[in-house]
């Protein structure tokens, strides 16, 4: 029985124990993230929340050891639980917490009532198919787009009333490759350090070390242009981690590399998030990669999240309601959740977003 | 049973366990709100510069056009004499109005340029930095100012090389500086705000190249205000090009001109600028 690898937030000290609140729900429907708690005002600093153990699952893993956790068998009420016997979480508030978080391009409803939190220092992963509303849903979580107040909380702080605080903690890589091709690796890394008011005499320490930790302490005074796409890559994670961001939040850090430099780029984030015990929120519509490095995932399909938990739980349910034995992958996992309709989920991306897609691919331009 | 896959971390939070990385783990303190505005301008304009350094052939091709315009327009139209100039020599008088206009072509085509940062997702990130919009704005259109103040500099050396008696009195050349940043803060806005609404490439291209030469020609940058027709004239009343262009042929020409109230313009038209550019933002970050 392996408990959640959740390491306790370095900047926020406390019993490890505090954090390791297992927040697994499986639902097969989607009443979950109906569930809109009328509360969405709740102080998140003094109701550890998510504190459940969904139906499906009840039985495959015991809770934690230091979290007792009531088992309520009542999926269904999802994240709206609050209130349970776990104690000292006062001083840590959730990373990301999001209650009925809804978004619109016009008709098109990109995220449709999404519950969501991410655990201080865990690695979420937001998985779905093109236009599952992951970009969305992750460009209402950074401030770029309107939230409405009480939806949308980073570490306690409101992402409508308090930009400027959530900005400060967060570290954002988009899904296209966002560096700018005219500057050198280290002038790209630099801007940002100025950005986030970075004092001078710490500068270029800093950003060497933001370069090194991606290994690009080499290629450093190249122009970011003749970068490969892997490069690109960890450069903007080395762009994200001057400002030592308490929440990274990295958009398909993946798409387009190809398979060593997939791993390069995991191997810098799990390593970085070892030695500095940021939490990671990553999207990818890369099952094994969900499954090999992420703690726990959301699988979101038309806006909606459709099934939560860690990737061994998310299997074992499938394993034990199929009964053959036969060990499901966290794809299978997903057809499941998803239904028949992973077709129409296919077609839910639509021009623009294999554009975009393809264009990520491509080197900068 | 569920076994951790081989990718994860070893369940260690220790800082000490890369000792490189420590420095990285206490985020910078903010500044107070007053600082953040110019820290801002500093470091956009930083990067323009930056660009410029590595990229030197765009200020040599740049240089081609208001030099063309001063070798022919300029030589040949001093030899009409057709212009009322005041006693002042035309090639004289045609500079600062050359300069003024070379300038404004790299500030009305700045949104471009933001418009690709948007579709790269540049400008994305840059909005999830501390930075409100208006000091990205600003940043924007002062760094969009350098470009400009660099491109005067150039034309101001091509027209001494043609003999055109300039003042380089250090405190008019300071206010020609001035002149030019705060002119290209307002056409780059100006540029950024229609970047905003129309939000591709080349519907802003094309609205670039239909409104540059009504400004230019609806200005006093080739003659004086004085030959206009009357409706040109109210044209060139509301055109900040025009009391660019007053502004400095007053500072380098000695020409007679309202020096305060060209001032006073450019600055309102800046800040305007910068308010409306920073609304539109908000459309640019959909
Ligand atoms: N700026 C926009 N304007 C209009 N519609 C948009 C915009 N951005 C996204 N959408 C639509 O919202 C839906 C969700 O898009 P989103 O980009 O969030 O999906 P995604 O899960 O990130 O997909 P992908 O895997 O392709 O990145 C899609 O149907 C998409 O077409
Ligand atoms: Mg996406």
């Amino acid at each position: 029985m392996t408990p959640d690898p959740v390491r306790p937030d370095p900047a926020m000290p406390g019993p490890a124990t505090t954090d390791t609140v297992t927040t697994d729900t499986v639902t097969t429907d989607t009443a979950m993230t109906n569930t809109v708690p009328a509360d969405t005002a709740m102080t998140d600093t003094s109701t550890p929340d998510s504190v459940t153990t969904g139906t499906l699952t009840s039985d495959a893993v015991a809770p934690h050891p230091a979290t007792t956790v009531p088992v309520t068998g009542d999926a269904v009420t999802g994240d709206a639980v609050t209130g349970d016997a776990v104690t000292g979480d006062a001083a840590a508030p959730r990373a990301v917490r999001c209650r009925g978080l809804r978004y619109s391009f016009g008709r098109t409803r990109a995220v449709d009532g999404v519950d969501l939190t991410v655990a201080s220092g865990e690695v979420f992963g937001l998985l779905g198919p093109n236009g599952a509303g992951k970009t969305t849903a992750i460009r209402c979580l950074t401030t770029l787009l309107p939230v409405p107040p009480g939806t949308v909380r980073v570490f306690g702080h409101d992402a409508a009333r308090e930009r400027m605080a959530v900005r400060r903690m967060i570290g954002y890589v988009p899904q296209q490759l966002s560096a700018d091709a005219s500057l050198t690796g280290r002038e790209n890394v630099a801007l940002f350090a100025r950005l986030f008011d970075v004092r001078r005499r710490e500068r270029a320490e800093r950003v060497a070390l933001a370069l090194e930790a991606v290994g690009l302490a080499d290629a450093a005074d190249r122009m970011a242009g003749t970068y490969s796409g892997g490069m690109v890559r960890r450069l903007e994670l080395a762009q994200a981690l001057v400002s030592a961001p308490r929440l990274l939040m990295l958009d398909e850090p993946t798409i387009g590399l190809d398979p060593i430099a997939r791993t390069a780029v995991w191997e810098h984030i799990t390593a970085i998030r070892a030695a500095t015990g940021m939490t990671v929120l990553v999207t990818t519509h890369y099952m094994d990669e969900a499954d090999q490095y992420c703690d726990r995932v959301a699988l979101m399909h038309a806006g909606r999240v459709q099934a939560l938990g860690t990737p061994e739980r998310l299997k074992a349910a499938l394993r034990d309601r199929r009964g053959d034995g036969a060990a499901p992958t966290l794809e299978d996992v997903f057809r499941d959740v998803v239904g028949g309709d992973l077709g129409a989920g296919e077609e839910g991306g639509d021009f623009r977003d294999v554009r975009r897609t393809r264009r990520t691919a491509s080197r900068l331009g | 049973m569920s076994v951790a896959p081989a990718g994860r971390p070893p369940a260690s939070a220790d800082p000490a366990a890369a000792p490189g990385l420590a420095p990285l783990l206490t985020a910078p303190r903010a500044r107070p709100g007053w600082w953040v505005p110019p820290a801002r301008v500093g470091a956009m304009c930083l990067v323009e510069l930056q660009k410029l350094r590595h990229d030197r052939a765009e200020l040599y091709t740049r240089a081609v056009q208001p030099a063309l315009w001063l070798l022919i327009f300029g030589e040949t139209f001093t030899r009409i004499r057709a212009i009322p100039t005041g006693g002042v020599p035309y090639l004289d008088y045609l500079a600062p109005g050359i300069i003024a206009q070379s300038a404004m072509f790299i500030a009305i085509f700045y949104g471009i340029m933001i418009i690709w940062e948007r579709d790269s997702g540049v400008l994305t990130k840059l909005l999830v930095t501390p930075t409100p919009r208006a000091a990205l704005v600003t940043g924007k259109a002062f760094a969009a100012g350098i470009k400009a103040l660099i491109q005067a500099a150039v034309v101001l050396v091509l027209a001494t090389l043609l003999g055109v008696a300039l003042s380089w009195n250090p405190l008019r050349l300071l206010g020609v500086a001035v002149v030019v940043l705060l002119a290209s803060a307002f056409f780059s806005c100006l540029s950024m705000s229609i970047a905003g609404i129309v939000l591709t490439r080349d519907r802003l291209m094309g609205v670039g190249q239909a409104i540059t030469m009504p400004l230019f020609f609806g200005s006093n940058a080739l003659y004086p205000v004085d030959v206009m027709p009357d409706w040109l004239r109210a044209v060139s009343a509301v055109n900040p090009l025009s009391y660019q262009v007053d502004a400095l042929r007053g500072l380098l020409v000695g020409t007679p001109s309202h020096l305060p109230l060209d001032f006073l313009v450019l600055l309102a038209a800046a800040a305007a600028g910068i308010t409306a550019a920073s609304c539109l933002l908000g459309r640019l970050a959909r």
